[in-house]
């Protein structure tokens, strides 16, 4: 499987988990759309050494994994893309912040560790929080959501448009590509005899492809916006689950929880 | 270079946001102005365009590795900067919400990195100059232009790549994440991205050159005058070759030049205190554990650090949460999190099971 392929293939398995069925698939689009937000919100503003204000909130994605029935491996394998560079940043931590911050038993534990640790931590869950959003929502309720939030019309058309053609220029480069290497067999990638060329064709192809959907859009009656159905309406457990939710993790970024049960243990 | 939300501060997100946001008004009101709104199609194809260009790969000549496309310099040059700025965003979007590629908080940052510096700044700066100078207008119109689209593409690539590398280090000292210092954080940085702007920048250039024989039109601000189809002199292999010996002999200088010198990383780190590196990280020394007057030099720093553990604040609950009861706390935590999830396979399992149970 070529690049191409394997991207389309993940377009296509986002697509499927979003329309799926479950109480959090149920949920109303925006107070999905703002509970997500105000998830990141509050984790990304975590001090660099408070671990453990910060671990309690594994259990918000957690619970809505389960809950969605969304699998845990698709997420982790999606996370190859972004978690290199937060490692990278993170991973000087320990080497230029070495004061002891703790002793677990005899083992002193750098303020450099914690941080790295926490900053690890940060960009798991706020990306977990943002798959497991988009893996319930399909993108018409998304985009839907954001026009009901007044971002311009413009911006959701395109969004959705691109959306669409991802799919169908994504398999032409995937054509493209593998009689590419068909007919250049032992070729790592696309010489440089034929750099302009690959994919020029199929710019030069695909701009004529724009102006027939334009002139076919035109012909329906397009003015410049789409119409859009009565997106869902938001139920009582809907706007519960927002107010719930938001006031839940103002309360843990100021109440230490996880010290609060520790306490309770360990004296 | 996308970055993910826990590069940043939410203040520092925010920002970005509203600095986004801002370009993105301002394109919309553009396009609004001059009517372009028919161009909707046009930019969700070229935009996808660019999305699925990103997937290939090219061989770099010469290396084993290869090079991708730079997606705000074509789209500018051919869509011009509005509309590019708004489909940058909207790939950005895709990218982020269905490819875990950068992060929903983050998106107002990585739009400001790729997307502002390569539509503004490489076409207001570098693409539209270019083209509307006289340079090499001895050799024909045609040639001037193959070689100006050329050089546009290169240095735009490279100019808005360090621009977006620059900004990814500024906005990550801001949110104080990282204890690397500014300085040493610029250095990993800036020279691995001046690598990729160039390759990006030729491959960009390949695809615009190629689009100028078979339809000039197509680009913004370029001569159509001269006829199609006549083929004309400097091709962008010959380009190649002469950046290729180029960057051969300024890299082996450099490297001559290096190995002599204290190693770069090192000079980055240690050797411009007067800049005050503690103060442009928004670290004060306590935190950042390293008394700027003693580290005079890298050994210094050692010898520092070294004896440093007995300088802890073990017992101080409230600069850090991290204490030892809060540990024992988050362990339990996890243990709830472990429940949930065996609690949600087990229920799963009798969904099934009833539900199979059920069909036959």
């Amino acid at each position: 499987m070529n690049k191409a392929e394997k991207s389309l293939y993940e377009i296509r398995e986002m697509d499927d988990l979003a329309a799926g069925d479950s109480p959090v698939h149920r949920l109303w689009p925006l107070s999905k759309f703002f509970v997500t937000i105000a998830y990141i919100i509050t984790v990304m503003s975590f001090h660099k050494y408070d671990l453990n204000g910060l671990f309690v909130y594994v259990l918000y994605p957690v619970v809505m994994f389960q809950l969605s029935g969304v699998p845990v491996r698709t997420f982790f394998r999606k996370m190859r893309i972004v978690l290199p560079l937060v490692i990278a940043v993170g991973v000087f931590n320990p080497v230029f912040d070495r004061d002891i911050l703790l002793y677990v038993g005899k083992v002193g534990v750098s303020g450099g560790v914690v941080s790295m640790v926490t900053l690890i931590l940060k960009g798991v869950f706020a990306l977990m929080a943002s798959f497991i959003l988009v893996a319930t929502t399909p993108i018409d309720d998304l985009c839907a959501a954001l026009r009901m939030i007044r971002v311009p019309a413009v911006i959701v058309s395109l969004l959705l448009l691109t959306y669409r053609y991802i799919g169908v220029l994504t398999e032409e480069v995937a054509i493209m590509t593998n009689a590419y290497h068909l007919r250049a067999p032992g070729q790592k990638g696309i010489h440089i005899s034929a750099w302009g060329s690959f994919l020029g064709q199929l710019l030069l192809r695909s701009m004529d492809r724009a102006n027939e959907l334009y002139a076919s859009m035109q012909l329906r009656g397009f003015q410049g916006n789409f119409y859009y159905r009565e997106g869902k309406k938001a139920r009582f457990a809907d706007i519960l689950f927002l107010v719930l939710m938001i006031a839940v993790f103002v309360f843990l970024r100021f109440f230490p929880l996880a010290a609060w049960i520790g306490k309770l243990v360990v004296r | 270079m996308h970055m993910a939300d826990a590069l940043l501060s939410p203040a520092v997100a925010g920002a970005m946001y509203v600095a986004s946001g801002t370009a993105a008004g301002v394109s919309i009101a553009k396009m609004r102005k001059e009517e372009e709104q028919h161009k909707l199609p046009i930019m969700a194809v070229t935009a996808a365009l660019v999305f699925a260009g990103q997937m290939i790969n090219y061989t770099i000549p010469g290396t084993g590795s290869s090079g991708h496309l730079c997606g705000g310099m074509l789209l500018s040059a051919l869509l011009g900067p509005y509309a590019g700025f708004l489909s940058m965003i909207v790939i950005l979007a895709i990218q982020c919400l269905f490819f875990a590629d950068g992060g929903l908080m983050a998106l107002g940052a990585n739009c400001w990195n790729m997307a502002f510096y390569g539509c503004f700044v490489g076409y207001f700066l570098i693409w539209r100059p270019m083209m509307k100078n006289k340079w090499f207008s001895k050799m024909g119109t045609k040639a001037a232009q193959r070689i100006k689209i050329i050089i546009a593409s290169v240095i735009g690539c490279v100019v808005t790549l360090q621009l977006g590398a620059f900004s990814v280090v500024l906005e990550t000292s801001l949110s104080g994440i990282t204890e690397l210092p500014f300085g040493a954080f610029c250095a990993l940085m800036q020279p691995i991205h001046l690598a990729i702007g160039l390759v990006e920048g030729l491959i960009t250039a390949a695809v615009l050159v190629f689009v100028y024989e078979a339809r000039p039109e197509l680009l913004r601000e370029v001569d159509t005058s001269e006829g199609r189809g006549v083929r004309a002199k400097g091709s962008v292999k010959t380009v190649v070759i002469v950046l290729a010996v180029v960057t051969a002999l300024v890299g082996g200088a450099l490297s001559l030049l290096a190995s002599s010198n204290p190693d770069g990383l090192e000079w980055a780190l240690f050797g411009n205190k007067e800049a005050g590196y503690s103060e442009n990280m928004g670290l004060d020394e306590e935190e950042f554990g390293i008394d700027s007057k003693v580290a005079e030099g890298a050994g210094a720093v050692q010898e520092k650090t070294s004896f440093l553990p007995d300088y802890a604040f073990a017992n101080n609950d409230t600069a850090a949460g991290t204490t030892v009861s809060g540990i024992v706390g988050s362990l339990m935590v996890a243990g709830v999190a472990a429940l949930v999830c065996f609690l949600g396979g087990f229920f799963k399992k009798r969904k099934r099971a009833s539900k199979e149970s059920g069909t036959d």
